[in-house]
């Protein structure tokens, strides 16, 4: 049997999708035995120049989490899809954005003036940025370009298999191992292409806490009630992104006492994981007999107790939401205080 | 057809440079989508820039419907539900003026001018009802400008 070979690659990520792949504990030896690692920058040397050098399509899976941000992450996953034949999105930063995705309700011009001048421990009188280009009697250096909006990874390559999660859960991790064992070793058929390696079902179906009629009069952080293990957290008043978001993670979090904040992104029938919440969630609010009598004010006072949902709703999904970015009226409206 | 009827039936081509805005209309089945036909039959003049889209109910509006629209560079977004206490699914009104309100709040997140998504009363014998409201959604989206996402 001739070993396939095997990439890992980071883009805007924090590493614990690279992590991940190594929590599988004993399996770990699995994939040592089919494959080669070419390339995985957390864990063994490599230069971008020897992927460079390798035929095109001769890596057989590369595994690229984190998104895209800026013009390092681009390159690399141009180049990566170029030398390898299978590209998998690995972990909810590649596939939907992840949290660096909420990068999207700024700019890159923001973003730069705030961690260069604004913050309290900056002291940068000079105004001095981080340049792609700077010229020094040594030598040229060279930095990545930082891109105004976060981008998935679909959306500057094409991909071939999904695994959201935040990072892959270790189930997900060797279902998907399992099946490139299978045909490295016994030949056996690859999933379609854009196949998602988690299951078709939310949330919900995986959770074993009692669900019942959902009816709340209002919401409550985590933290500001003692949560009965065994309920539904929606029926609690707790916002759980459970009914909006896949299954195929095991409900860690649910069985750990804290609600789904959405990381395996929204299923396939959906567009817009967001969304698809914020419509489960102001539905479960209690009609009372006097509903008819309320006024327009009372029910938006009454929706006010969803403090943020931008990043309670598109925690993880903002880049591959239906708006994907902050817009900028072109009138502004001035708020009243 | 009358050249003057032509004339209604086709949306007014904008002028170079002016601002006709893109309104979707949102109408459930049961009040305001009659209460838009009671308009028509009635011969109510209105702007002529909206389209609607007849749903069985204002609760069949899913937020994804309204952030498309605004996606696709619709200017404005109006919901159209029977009054309270007179849904014809008893509740159907009341699930949506939460998601709207909701809605809102995160459209104005997003950057958008909330005011570009609309929630209102129309019922199966208000066509004036629904003449005025189009006349004044109309009139606001114009001062608003238009949908952001087409400058992006």
């Amino acid at each position: 049997m001739t070993k396939i070979k095997l990439a890992h690659y980071w883009g805007a990520g924090c590493g614990g999708c690279d992590v991940a792949l190594l929590d599988i504990d004993e399996k770990i030896l699995g994939v040592a035995e089919i494959a080669d690692i070419v390339f995985w920058p957390i864990a063994v040397d490599g230069k971008v120049k020897d992927v460079e050098a390798m035929p095109d399509k001769s890596i057989t899976c590369t595994l690229f989490n984190g998104a895209v941000r800026n013009s390092e992450n681009e390159h690399m996953a141009k180049l990566l899809r170029q030398k390898s034949a299978i590209v998998v999105s690995f972990g909810s930063c590649a596939c939907y954005g992840g949290i660096p995705g909420l990068g999207n309700m700024t700019n890159r011009k923001e973003i730069l003036d705030l961690v260069y001048t604004k913050l309290p421990t900056s002291d940068n009188v000079e105004r001095v940025f981080p340049q792609a280009e700077t010229h020094t009697k040594d030598g040229d250096l060279e930095l990545p370009v930082l891109y105004d909006t976060v981008m998935t990874l679909d959306q500057v390559i094409d991909v071939d298999y999904y695994m959201p999660g935040c990072p892959p859960t270790t189930n997900l991790i060797n279902e998907f191992l399992g099946i490139v064992t299978a045909h490295v070793k016994e030949g056996a058929p690859l999933p379609p292409k854009g196949a998602m390696i988690a299951s078709q079902k939310t949330l919900c179906d995986e959770c074993k806490r009692k669900k019942s009629v959902k009816k709340i009069d209002r919401i409550y952080m985590p933290h500001e009630i003692a949560i009965d293990p065994d309920k539904c957290m929606l029926e609690q008043g707790i916002i759980c992104l459970g009914s909006s978001t896949r299954a195929g993670c095991g409900a860690k979090c649910l069985e750990g006492n804290q609600p789904c904040r959405g990381c395996m992104g929204p299923t396939a029938e959906v567009l817009d994981q967001g969304g698809s919440m914020l419509s489960a969630l102001a539905s479960i609010y209690r009609v009372e007999d006097n509903e008819a009598l309320l006024s327009e004010e009372n029910i938006a006072t009454l929706m006010a107790q969803v403090k943020d949902p931008m990043g309670t709703f598109y925690c993880y999904t903002l880049p591959k939401s239906i708006i994907k970015r902050k817009v900028k009226e072109r009138k502004q409206v001035k708020k009243e205080v | 057809m009358s050249s003057q009827q032509m004339a209604q039936a086709e949306p007014k081509p904008a002028e170079a440079g002016q601002f006709e805005p893109r309104i979707i209309v949102f109408c459930c089945n049961w009040c305001s989508y009659a209460g838009a036909d009671l308009a028509g039959v009635s011969r109510l003049q209105m702007p002529t820039n909206f389209r609607v889209i007849r749903t069985m109910c204002s609760a069949r509006v899913d937020p994804e419907f309204v952030l498309r629209a605004f996606a696709s560079s619709a200017d404005g977004v109006l919901v159209l539900g029977c009054h309270p206490a007179d849904c014809h699914y008893i509740g159907g009104n009341y699930r949506t003026r939460r998601r709207i309100a909701l809605l809102r709040v995160l459209l104005e997140q997003y950057g958008f001018n909330p005011e570009r998504l609309k929630l209102e009363w129309v019922s199966a014998s208000e066509g004036q009802k629904f003449q005025k409201t189009i006349k004044e959604f109309d009139a606001m989206v114009r001062d608003i400008g238009p949908n952001p996402i087409n400058e992006e």
